[in-house]
């Protein structure tokens, strides 16, 4: 490194590349820890060769500006904000599985280097939370939200296109960190002082910084889109008590979103100013206090958690009426109960830390204030049971999953009580108990929810059903999975084993980290069953097509509409007379009627903006980590002149005429009347082409 | 009523589980005392009882769901012959249970929880006959000093106490924060840097107890260990006295040295001596050796069973000095105190002294 390079590559040099240290210092250990590392660094490089010359080769470039990355249609964006969750959750669940066989080898050393360890915690939390979970429900919400509440899209299209933007460079970023490396070990909390730059120099904490900032302001837009939305584009007639329960989830995820994803935006920037800057907001000296953080970070992290949980809640409420074949039960309590939970989600933070020194008084109304919580989370649990109580189940994928989450969680919600009493807290926080509990709220919880949504949505976004037996295997693996990679770890931390350890030394604990690991091999299991559910569902599209768009006997408005929805969701906007509109429809035979006419639909143009941002803030983050000082201020700059000119851009709408409109509906309309309607019996054979026969009342269907 | 350490155990306290009956869970500890469940002192024991309790209480309403979630799924499945009623959505007894059974629960958790963390609360002290002993613990990286300062002598990840006597912990970190635990004998606290936090402990009888650091502090944190040995009041007037004679001056060579980054047994190494067993920490189970003869350390406790450093001639501010971050008062060590001063002041978190 000499002065010439040093205004390019700031203190990037290359002891940044993962096999560099074990060229300085080859001992075993490192040389496997480089092995590893480079091969996942080489995976990185290898995917995006892939995806550039698979793109060029198939002369699809232009196919994925157009249709896709400039697209402002929320289902698009929608899909890719899945399709980058699912990308994330294969790296953090590789992770997940090489932690946990570093731990069943980890009496007295393991293979991995305790600074590896550190950075695998750290992005696996870092990538589940918010790379694989905010993207997986915000993708859902933007996909489903407009289609139930009949709008053709969001408030703010080109937002969500930035919202989809900022994610992906966070996303991008952890990537990136793989090749030119390392990223930070200091959790996904990232508590300083240890992520300050006294205990910790290196890039690592910076890349965990930018990457979290990037996603924080990303979700912060997606909630103002989403509120907004369902507050001001909801279809005639769809008053507050009409809404679906997954729309209400929605709008309380997106309300915690604009409340709770600020505090974190403001943590990370307190964080770098105190790094870049030298201010000492977080350090011991000069007057700084990492409490602070602790409680700014954790102002923002308990309501996440049900920002997460939320939108998983409002599916599962979907799929138990609709796989049930009946009314949801106690709709009015189910809405009470989401919107004293968003509420209550922000007087609770204070129990991630009860063992921080402050008075037992203080403690104890918090564990209360937590176990009140628990009160709307059992009502909503026996509100589903109820649901499916004198039902007619079809035991189908999502209710697969549905089912395992009632009970799976019911558990860590047990869990979660005893580590809500103070008394005990001081006993298992921070052991494997607490690393077990948010896996139980979070695995059944949210993943289940986000897969089960997967299944049940799919057929609506793609127009065929997802293979049923590789769904129903993955759905059984990742369920007996969970249950040997989790239940261990809570005897683990009864027994005093501290979370992010890199190796221990007490044998008691080997037969439960060995579990563990034939949990964690179970899940690696259910991901390829997942791929296997995929490919083979897209090699049988045909046979499983189902292009009314109807496939479930579903009850909001979403499927209305045909399999795909045209861009404009509905040729015509809807008017809604009850809960359960389409059920409604279909109970007085209204559903798939002619309109008396169609008028101009007015939509959103293409914008690059989206693109734009994800390129720059990629940039601008990458720059800010490597000091790179010109590629910031590059990169700022084009962000800046970007923003300015949409500012003076006029045509941002384009307009699709009704004739063309009418025609597109007509087809489908008379492909529906062609269509033999089918029973439940016949829900997963190749008859189903999304037209259900008319419910009638009492009927064994 | 939730138990106070010391007081008479009241009427629904647990039957005293026998020893086969975490056998599952304590498969192979031997004497190791890993677990709260299987308490070594007042506090763990409590706390073991509130743990059960909480469960039991809790699975008031958990164990329905378990219970009816596959009897409905399957009663119900398409196919059967069970009543259909799909717009059946709102009944007034369910919905009266289905609120009031969980707000009592949490109302009989609430009280439990008010109580029980009024009576631990780590900052009360222990209600005994005998004054505590004061302990002052600092936090290094990647080990722990503890400082007993009416004895003027400190030990190196060894917390040696007497059994039966309250023990009054002062604690803070010379680096990031930490987290002190010894899950034998009772709550963990964080301890952090410029603060000082408080924990009162004590141990039932005299034993060897595995304690650590729970919050991940960098390369070394799953090395930071330390030994808590309990002895009788015979046995710890004896040790008080050979760590005088046999300890080494603290002098601010040492203090340095506990400043760096390293493990305990890379700082054995660099203060000299005690190298015989330097490779304990490297993993291999190395013989107890040097100045120690107490209590012998199970097996099973792996690589914790290292030769002890104990010092004296301690700088008398050490414990203000290392909060502070300013230098200790090297010319004022401390003088052996015969018996025990009151109580000093409780320090609050967070506050700087």
């Amino acid at each position: 490194m000499n002065d010439s390079t040093h205004w390019l590559l700031g203190r990037l040099d290359a002891s940044a590349l993962p096999f560099w240290d074990a060229l300085q210092h080859p001992t075993t250990k490192s040389v496997v820890n480089a092995v590893i590392a480079s091969g996942a660094a080489s995976l990185v490089i290898i995917g995006a060769l892939v995806v550039v010359f698979g793109l060029t080769w198939l002369r699809r470039w232009g196919w994925l500006w157009r249709e896709w990355l400039t697209s402002p249609d929320h289902k698009k964006i929608g899909i890719m904000f899945i399709a980058l969750a699912l990308v994330m959750l294969a790296r953090a669940v590789i992770e997940a599985v090489f932690m946990r066989l570093q731990q069943a080898l980890g009496l007295d050393g393991g293979f991995l280097t305790a600074d590896h360890f550190g950075q695998l915690f750290t992005t696996h939390g870092t990538i589940m939370v918010f790379f694989m979970a905010m993207p997986f429900l915000t993708g859902i919400i933007n996909y489903v939200m407009p289609l139930q509440i009949g709008t053709r899209d969001l408030s703010f299209p080109v937002m969500n296109q930035i919202s989809l933007g900022l994610t992906a460079a966070g996303a991008a970023l952890v990537m990136i960190s793989l090749v030119l490396a390392p990223f930070s070990t200091g959790g996904w909390t990232g508590y300083p002082s240890f992520t300050e730059r006294a205990a910790n120099p290196g890039a690592g904490v910076d890349y965990w910084i930018w990457a979290v900032t990037l996603s924080t302001l990303s979700s912060t837009l997606s909630g103002i889109n989403f509120a907004v939305t369902i507050y001001k584009r909801r279809a005639p007639g769809m008053r507050w008590m009409r809404l679906p329960l997954f729309t209400w989830t929605a709008l309380c995820t997106a309300i915690l979103m604009v409340f709770a994803m600020p505090p974190l935006t403001v943590a990370t920037a307190l964080l770098a100013l105190d790094r870049y800057l030298d201010f000492h907001l977080f350090t011991a000296d000069l007057g700084g206090n990492m409490m602070n953080y602790i409680n700014l970070f954790w102002a923002f992290g308990h309501p996440e958690v049900y920002i997460l949980i939320l939108p998983a809640f409002g599916i599962f409420s979907e799929v138990f009426s609709t796989f049930a074949g009946k009314t949801l039960y106690g709709y009015t309590a189910l809405v009470i109960a989401t919107l004293a939970i968003a509420v209550l989600s922000f007087t609770v933070w204070l129990h991630h830390f009860f063992t921080m020194g402050q008075s037992a008084h203080i403690n104890a109304i918090f564990g209360i204030a937590t176990m009140l919580i628990g009160i709307p989370t059992g009502v909503k649990i026996y509100d589903w049971m109820l649901t499916l109580f004198r039902g007619r189940i079809r035991l189908s994928v999502p209710m697969i999953y549905a089912s395992g989450f009632i009970m799976l969680f019911v558990l860590g919600g047990l869990t979660g009580i005893v580590l809500a009493v103070p008394s005990v807290d001081y006993q298992v926080h921070n052991t494997l108990f607490l690393v077990a509990h948010f896996h139980n709220m979070l695995i059944p919880g949210l993943l289940f929810g986000m897969l089960a949504g997967t299944n049940f949505w799919f057929p609506k976004a793609f127009g065929f059903r997802l293979e049923e037996r590789w769904g129903r295997r993955a759905a059984y693996a990742w369920i007996v999975g969970f249950m040997l990679a989790f239940f261990p770890l809570y005897a683990l931390g009864v027994l005093g084993m501290p979370r992010r350890t890199v190796a221990f030394f007490t044998p008691a604990y080997l037969p439960w980290t060995l579990t563990a690991m034939v949990g964690a091999v179970i899940i690696l299991l259910a991901m390829t069953c997942l791929l296997v559910q995929l490919w083979v569902s897209v090699r049988d599209r045909h046979l499983n097509a189902v292009p009314i768009g109807d496939p479930w006997d579903g009850r909001s408005l979403e499927w209305a509409v045909s399999s795909p929805p045209p861009e404009y969701n509905f040729p015509v906007i809807p008017e809604i007379h009850g809960r359960d509109a389409f059920m409604l429809e279909k109970e007085r035979g209204k559903a798939y009627q002619v309109p008396d006419e169609y008028p101009d639909i007015v939509l959103p143009a293409n914008s690059a903006m989206g693109v734009i941002v994800a390129v720059t803030g990629t940039a601008i983050a990458f720059g800010l980590t490597w000091y790179q000082w010109w590629l910031v201020l590059l990169a700022a700059g084009i962000t800046l002149a970007a923003v300015i000119t949409r500012g003076f851009c006029r045509d941002t709408t384009r307009t699709l005429p009704g004739e063309e409109v009418r025609r597109t509906h007509l087809n489908w309309l008379a492909q529906v009347r062609a269509t033999v309607p089918i029973d439940r019996s016949q829900e997963q054979s190749c008859a189903n082409r999304g037209l259900p026969l008319p419910p009638v009342e009492g009927a064994i269907q | 009523m939730i138990q106070v350490p010391g007081c008479r155990p009241p009427w629904w306290r647990l039957p005293r589980l026998p020893a086969w009956s975490v056998l599952p869970l304590l498969a192979g500890c031997g004497d190791a005392h890993l677990s709260f469940l299987d308490p070594q002192g007042p506090i763990a024991a409590a706390q073991r009882q509130h743990f059960w309790w909480v469960i039991v209480i809790t699975l008031t309403v958990v164990l329905p769901v378990l219970v009816l979630t596959p009897l409905i799924l399957w009663r119900y499945r398409y196919g059967g012959h069970a009543r259909y009623r799909p717009h059946w959505a709102f009944s007034k007894l369910a919905d009266l249970a289905i609120w009031g059974i969980p707000l009592v629960v949490v109302a009989v958790l609430g009280s439990l929880t008010w109580r029980s963390t009024l009576a631990l609360d780590p900052y009360r002290p222990l209600p005994s006959d005998q004054p505590p002993l004061e302990v002052e613990v600092v936090g290094f990286d990647w080990k722990w000093l503890f400082i007993y300062p009416e004895q003027g002598i400190a030990t190196l990840d060894e917390l040696v106490i007497p059994a039966g006597r309250p023990i009054s912990l002062r604690l803070t970190s010379a680096s990031v924060m930490q987290g002190f635990f010894v899950p034998a004998l009772g709550s963990q606290i964080d301890v952090m840097n410029r603060m000082v936090t408080r924990l009162h402990l004590e141990a039932d009888a005299p034993g060897v107890f595995p304690g650590r650091n729970m919050q991940y502090s960098g390369r070394e944190f799953y090395r930071q260990r330390f030994v808590t040995r309990a002895l009788s009041a015979d046995d710890f007037a004896a040790f008080t006295t050979r760590a005088h004679a046999q300890g080494r001056a603290f002098t601010p060579e040492v203090l340095d040295r506990l400043m760096a980054q390293n493990t305990h047994a890379a700082l054995a190494r660099a203060l000299g001596g005690h190298t015989e067993d330097s490779h304990a920490d490297d993993g291999a189970t190395g013989d107890t050796s040097g100045v120690s003869d107490e209590h012998t350390v199970p097996a099973t406790l792996g690589a914790l069973d290292r030769a002890p450093l104990h010092f004296t001639r301690l700088p008398s501010d050490l414990f203000a000095a290392i909060v502070a971050h300013r230098a200790p008062d090297w010319d004022h060590a401390i003088a052996p105190r015969p018996a025990n001063p009151p109580l000093s002041a409780d320090a609050t978190p967070g506050a700087t002294p």
